[in-house]
């Protein structure tokens, strides 16, 4: 009897014990590969960006410090300064913000705390068919729309057929639904008894969202505006459509700088503006204008990761833990 | 004695009934003001979007001033027809075939029909023994196949290389509907001031006509250099070519990174880091994966994305192959992220269960979580599929060609694409092209509507069963 147990038991354990399966680690075995392909993305990112910058630099006519100290680009003549094309993309890049931060937070806060579900209900869809617009599409819209409309106001002799402030416009436009997206989400992520409680102090409406929940929420806000920036800053089809082609140079010594150097009537060429022209011409490999964006390209980079990465730390740096 | 000092001094400290009041009409008074002006912010981006749409549509369709190289009355009454009844339209097949003849070279006619024929039963251009020839040879052109043309066809044909209309103005809805003589106004000025403008023509040829440049024709017309007859088919294709490609790439892979990351990833270095970096990638600009095509696929794997490697021959790594994979590289942390949080959605007591009765983890996955994530995965992948469609900076990159009248034939053709098409034509400083990007921007936005239609109708059949 025991003993017939005993080889049953060994027999039960034997069965129990945690089978052999080949088939299943191999599975999981392609899971991680398929987890580990961003990461070879990420590396093939910062490879191709380093090398290539590497190549730029080591020619003759480039210098590291002149890249990022001089004030003119004109790769015909030589000068590979990347100034004049960092002030275009930051004076897009401002232009779109004052137009997109109080509009998005405006909507965000009307959405959050002020509209009713029916409301809701209309506004919601329409900035999400907002941000399903392709920015192509963005840029025939400120290229056909906007920039007439500005060269009506203001006069064609004063606004270029090119120009800046049409272009920070139509990004502003495009990053609005981005911005108040995620405003509101911070805002929802708001407790109620936050608000209840305000209330109960005989707190208005305007007094609860603007001293109680905005503050709440505030390091999302200032997250999701930070996201927003780097996505203007990495925006390309409409700042190359409507800003146009031609960096500009400028010697802040010489150069006006209201008339001139942050002139938002007239064009500027951007970062991503000078990639998407250079390439969009048969480039050779190894000239030194291939070489020249893939330079430019890695600044482009390391700003937008710069941005998005300060987006996170502010949120994980203040956010405000409710239970 | 303290009670009453008390009291006094609070009623210094708080404002009387009347000031009270005044305060209060001032606070509520105030909140309205600030609502409106929220409710006010919000309006401009919906107005935003409305006038964008608009623009689109309003560009799309209009009046156009035409020059006709022939009439098509003087080719009705060369018939015998009356020009004041009888249009083009009303010609039968053999009649306008018998034009298409009288005006065409004999060289494009015969091009014409081996393209495809004009008649089941009899050669227009050809004769026998040569056709016979040509079909019997190596590469048997398209006409050999036996389909016939229809009169639609050969009337678009007739439209296209006898008539030739050429288009000298244009003008967009709004303004054709409500002012279509300023138009007409505009453009005879434009003659008499500008004569040269215009070459050899005179006021006297222009006629007016409505064009819908967005149109079937217009999707299904290849790319051409001539506005009057350009089409996006071409582009279309492409676009088509690039979401296979992309999807074939993105959504295996993306959904089993997500798939690893929720279910097997335990939170070691290794784990941690690529959680991470997924995030960083979403964030990085479209542009960055454009470069990155252009110096690993199109450059360093060229054998590969020309394919090369498998026999066929693009002459170099510019092909939909290429961008196919770019686009899927940059989709790749979207599909990755939305399929995590539908994994995430799916309640922890299925797998519970589903271990619970023996079931391996991967078993539990593939029977248990997956099955429920679907929808939720399906919804995610649409919704990043329909951001790769308008996505045109990587493209640009990859070198998507801009002028390609070929229609692609396989994922390593050179190709161009839709926001590609948009891209040139909004470039381009003649404002016909102006409109053909309207109705190229329309096309774009019907197929990203369908889509995300079918991504809204999945989350609420999903939401239904769940509930």
């Amino acid at each position: 009897m025991t003993s017939e147990t005993g080889v049953h038991d060994a027999t039960m354990a034997e069965q129990l014990k945690r089978r052999n399966r080949p088939f299943e680690r191999v599975i999981v075995g392609s899971l991680f590969i398929s987890g580990a392909i961003s990461i070879a993305v990420t590396i093939g990112i910062l490879w191709e960006l380093g090398s290539e910058s590497l190549l730029f630099f080591r020619e003759d006519e480039v210098s590291l410090g002149k890249f990022f100290t001089s004030t003119v680009w004109q790769p015909q003549a030589g000068e590979f300064g990347i100034w004049p094309l960092i002030l275009g993309t930051l004076l897009i890049t401002v232009i779109a913000l004052l137009v997109a931060v109080p509009i998005g937070l405006s909507a965000a806060i009307y959405l959050s705390e002020y509209a009713s579900p029916r409301v809701r209900g209309f506004f919601k869809p329409v900035l999400e068919i907002l941000v399903g617009i392709p920015t192509v599409v963005f840029g025939f819209f400120a290229i056909t729309f906007m920039t007439p409309l500005l060269r009506s106001i203001f006069g064609e002799s004063v606004v270029g057929f090119f120009n800046v402030l049409s272009a920070g416009i139509v990004v502003g436009l495009l990053i609005v639904p981005l911005i108040s997206s995620l405003a509101e989400d911070a805002m929802a992520a708001v407790p109620n008894s936050l608000r209840q409680a305000a209330y109960g102090l005989g707190a208005s409406r305007l007094e609860v969202s603007l001293r109680v929940v905005v503050p709440a929420a505030l390091s999302g806000i200032a997250a999701g505006i930070v996201i927003g920036m780097s996505r203007a800053v990495g925006e390309t089809m409409v700042v190359t459509l409507a800003s146009g082609a031609a960096p500009r140079n400028f010697d802040l010594a010489a150069d006006p700088v209201f008339g001139y150097v942050l002139n938002p009537f007239q064009g500027a060429q951007t970062m991503t503006g000078y990639i998407a022209i250079t390439a969009s011409g048969d480039i050779s490999y190894d000239t030194i204008d291939y070489n020249s964006i893939f330079a430019i390209g890695l600044t482009l980079f390391l700003m937008t990761l710069g941005l998005n990465s300060l987006s996170r730390r502010i949120v994980k740096r203040y956010r405000q833990e409710y239970d | 004695m303290v009670q009453l000092r008390e009291q006094s001094e609070a009623a210094e400290f708080f404002p009387s009934d009347v000031e009270y009041q005044g305060l209060l009409s001032k606070r509520s008074r105030r909140g309205r003001v600030v609502q409106l002006s929220f409710l006010l912010m919000l309006t401009i981006a919906v107005v935003g979007l409305g006038i964008l749409l608009y623009t689109i549509i309003d560009d799309s369709f209009g009046l156009v001033a035409v020059v006709n190289q022939n009439e098509p009355e003087a080719v009705v009454s060369a018939y015998g027809y009356d020009p004041a009844v009888t249009v083009l339209d009303d010609l039968n097949k053999e009649q306008l075939v018998d034009v298409l003849q009288g005006s065409v070279s004999s060289g494009v006619g015969r091009r014409l029909e081996r393209e495809e024929r004009f008649f089941a039963d009899r050669l227009v251009f050809e004769s026998q023994a040569k056709w016979d020839e040509v079909c019997a040879s190596d590469e048997p052109p398209s006409g050999c196949s036996g389909g016939v043309r229809s009169k639609g066809n050969v009337l678009d044909l007739v439209r296209e290389r006898v008539i030739q209309p050429d288009i000298v103005a244009v003008n967009r809805l709004t303004a054709s509907i409500f002012n279509p003589d300023g138009f007409k106004e505009e453009v005879e000025t434009a003659f008499v001031e500008n004569p040269s403008r215009f070459g050899e023509y005179t006021y006297d040829q222009v006629r007016y006509q409505w064009r819908a440049w967005f149109s079937w024709k217009f999707v299904t017309s290849p790319a051409s250099d001539r506005p009057e007859i350009a089409g996006v088919r071409t582009a279309v294709l492409g676009s088509i070519w690039l979401v296979i490609i992309t999807v074939l790439f993105a959504v295996p892979v993306g959904v089993g990174a997500a798939i690893y990351l929720e279910e097997f990833a335990r939170p070691t270095r290794i784990n941690d880091l690529i959680q991470t970096n997924i995030n960083n990638l979403a964030g990085v600009p479209s542009i960055i994966y454009g470069m990155l095509g252009l110096a690993v696929l199109v450059r360093i794997l060229e054998p590969f994305t020309s394919g090369s490697l498998f026999g066929e021959g693009a002459p170099n790594g510019r092909t939909i192959m290429s961008a196919g994979l770019t686009l899927g590289l940059l989709t790749l942390p979207v599909v990755i992220i939305s399929s995590q949080e539908a994994i995430r959605a799916v309640p922890s007591s299925l797998r519970q269960a589903g271990m619970g009765l023996g079931a391996t983890k991967w078993q539990t996955v593939r029977s248990q979580v997956l099955p429920v994530a679907i929808p939720g995965i399906l919804t995610g992948t649409i919704l990043a599929v329909a951001r790769a469609i308008g996505e045109t900076a990587p493209l640009i990159l990859v070198g998507a060609a801009s002028f390609i009248t070929v229609s692609p034939s396989g994922p390593f053709s050179q190709f161009t694409a839709l926001p590609i098409q948009i891209f040139q034509w909004t470039s381009f400083p003649q404002e016909e092209w102006r409109h053909l990007a309207a109705a190229a921007s329309l096309v774009l936005l019907v197929l990203l509507l369908t889509l995300n239609a079918a991504a809204v109708i999945m989350r609420n059949r999903f939401s239904r069963r769940m509930s």
